[in-house]
């Protein structure tokens, strides 16, 4: 891997010149266009924008799930670009946190397994699996539930325990797709709060969302419309939690 | 490490749908209880014969007539007479227990006592064929010396003989009607119980060889079958020449002509017979290799479904790290694990199975699961697991992450 030169604020994940072409039948439809994108360590960073702007291309992109048509990306420091599919799998692993909108559980695995598992792929011992994942249930406040299976709990035990299994290992990112989209606005308010307390601790997040309400609670909102970033806008001041 | 964690996994999917696992490898247990079964009770029917040819010894040899196919489309009968075994025990040194066996009638001569009547194998022999310790008189005596010298009509008869003639428990001293002669019974053999519950060993009635000679002995020479014992077995070869030379002279055999018997050592009959079954279970255990393949196949759809059916819990796995090569190696062994589950059923089904034929066919006592077939069913299963595995695992390890998630 080639050193490259980091400046002190540099980057924690830099995307240059990113596009995603789709083919349909025999026209391509631009998902991404010439995305350039830079996000720093500790940022609260939310995508915004209508259905089919591309914000789910580029955190698909971003959570190297999916590989761009053209361009760079730079995670951490590594080019994700030349990655075959299984040194994607391990920056997964490493380096993002996945929270989805339909909290996608194991359903056989109870509240603790489902912590449990992104560190199998780790080869992290079990015993030090099961300490690990208490510690991450025990964050989003969920020590009573540890051995509920998800059908067990509500929907906002539900999201708190993909949190935790997105934070159990660390990693550079916490990815959030529509993360309150399927919750009521009660609930909706108490996982927005517990992004925001995980980001006071130094989390870097990144929510992907339509709802401007949701986006309000980033320190910075990146516009996206027709597979090109159309706003970039930072607050000094968070929006209320 | 890795190994263990998908095997784990592997696990927990199989233990989700336990009645599924145990449908889906339903082919897999007959198949393997089958195997188990038909080897168990060839084995134990082996060990039988073979035990029975045993306690003739393996310094017993016993002379048939045998023609060739050639000669006795020409016309010619080959046959062993009284005059041949007295030559034998004349001419022959170093040879012990000669035992003629005379068949009065070979599928049954008609008995009666009192009113009744039944047909049963009769066979007129000397006091040596006691010896061989597999046929001894259980009540009263075998034939003696003194019956033979004197051609007394007398008989040892089989526990079936009892029952079919409903003779008394204690039948010695009562007479039984053969060949329009009465015979005073004067022992009952041992019972040796059915063959596979169709031969019936018990029928038999045996009497004083003389005694057989004199019945038989008017229109033709009888017809025999002579065993005996070698006093030292690496003379075997040479007394067989022996035995040869004299056959052939009282034969009046050209140089040209072909033997017109057949002399067989017991071990010859015990190692034909062993490769006759050893055969069969070769032929058991392809068409049971079969029935496993497409046990295997089953396996392999019932795991394609449930790939189908699992591909948004794939797509997870992969978001949180899983590689292609963890996928894999979990589907691998699940269906592995689920073909060792469905092989251990069938060993347990098939050994339970073959301890009840044994139970219910006595003489198959000795039917019993070898390790060796135990350990042939696990690792051929096992290996089918692993092949019917491949397809199922590659198709989940191949799902594209994306839209594995999507899937709804």
């Amino acid at each position: 891997m080639s050193a490259l030169p980091i400046a002190d604020a540099a980057p924690l994940l830099e995307l240059r010149g990113i596009t995603k072409r789709y083919r349909m039948g025999d026209s391509h439809v631009h998902a991404l266009q010439d995305v350039d994108l830079a996000i720093t360590r500790n940022e609260y960073v939310a995508f915004i924008g209508p259905s089919g702007s591309g914000k789910t291309t580029l955190m698909n992109i971003v959570g190297c799930l999916d590989r761009p048509s053209a361009g760079t990306y730079f995670l951490n420091g590594k080019n994700v670009e030349d990655m075959d599919d299984t040194q994607l799998a391990r920056i997964r692993n490493r380096e993002i946190g996945f929270v989805f909108q339909n909290f996608n559980l194991l359903g056989r695995a109870d509240a603790l397994h489902n912590v449990m598992q992104p560190l199998v792929y780790r080869g992290t011992p079990l015993r030090e699996r099961r300490r690990l994942a208490t510690e991450a249930l025990q964050r989003v406040g969920l020590a009573q539930r540890l051995d509920h299976l998800p059908n067990q709990l509500s929907g906002g035990q539900r999201q708190r325990v993909a949190i935790a299994r997105a934070l159990v290992g660390s990693p550079s990112i916490l990815l959030a797709d529509e993360p309150t989209g399927n919750l009521d606005s009660s609930t909706a308010q108490e996982i927005m709060a517990m992004f925001a307390t995980l980001h006071e601790a130094g989390n870097t997040i990144v929510l992907v969302t339509h709802d401007a309400e949701v986006a309000a609670h980033a320190h910075r909102t990146i516009t996206l419309r027709d597979g090109r970033v159309i706003g970039d806008a930072r607050r000094a001041t968070p929006g209320a939690a | 490490m890795r190994l263990l964690e998908a095997a784990r996994a592997a696990w927990n999917a199989i233990r989700a749908h336990l009645l599924r696992a145990a449908l889906t490898v339903l082919g897999m247990v007959i198949g393997v209880a089958a195997v188990i079964v038909v080897v168990a009770v060839l084995q134990g029917f082996a060990h039988t014969i073979t035990s029975q040819f045993k306690s003739l010894g393996s310094n017993g040899l016993i002379i048939v007539p045998y023609e060739t196919r050639r000669a006795a489309l020409a016309g010619r009968q080959a046959r062993l007479t009284p005059g041949d075994l007295i030559a034998i025990r004349q001419q022959v040194r170093g040879i012990e227990d000669v035992v003629p066996m005379l068949p009065m009638a070979r599928f049954g001569g008609t008995v009666r006592y009192d009113n009744r009547s039944t047909a049963s194998s009769i066979t007129a022999t000397t006091p040596a064929f006691a010896r061989g310790g597999v046929q001894y008189p259980a009540q009263g005596r075998f034939i003696v010396p003194g019956d033979d010298a004197t051609r007394r009509p007398v008989a040892v008869i089989g526990d079936a003989v009892i029952k079919n003639l409903s003779l008394p428990a204690h039948p010695e001293g009562h007479y039984i009607q053969m060949f329009g002669t009465w015979f005073k019974v004067v022992g009952v053999l041992n019972k040796l119980g059915t063959l596979l519950g169709v031969l019936n060993q018990d029928n038999q009635i045996y009497i004083p060889f003389e005694t057989g000679v004199s019945l038989s002995g008017r229109s033709t020479p009888p017809e025999i079958v002579i065993q005996l014992q070698v006093a030292r077995a690496r003379e075997i070869d040479s007394i067989k020449s022996r035995i040869t030379r004299v056959l052939r002279q009282r034969h009046h055999l050209q140089a040209a002509q072909q033997d017109d018997f057949k002399i067989q050592s017991s071990g010859q009959l015990i190692k034909a017979l062993t490769k006759v079954f050893d055969i069969i279970t070769l032929v058991v255990a392809g068409i049971v290799g079969i029935a496993l393949l497409v046990g295997g196949v089953g396996i392999m759809n019932v795991l394609l479904v449930s790939v189908t059916e699992r591909t948004r819990e794939i797509g997870v796995l992969k978001s949180l790290g899983a590689t292609r090569g963890d996928i894999l190696l979990q589907f691998i062994l699940e269906a592995v694990l689920l073909s060792i589950l469905g092989a251990l059923i069938g060993l347990s089904l098939g050994w339970g199975l073959s301890a009840l034929v044994a139970h219910l066919v006595p003489p198959l006592a000795a039917a019993r699961v070898p390790g060796w077939l135990v350990a042939l069913a696990l690792g051929f299963t096992a290996i089918v697991g692993l092949i019917f595995g491949i397809a199922p695992a590659a198709k989940a390890a191949a799902l594209d992450p994306i839209d594995a998630l999507r899937y709804e």
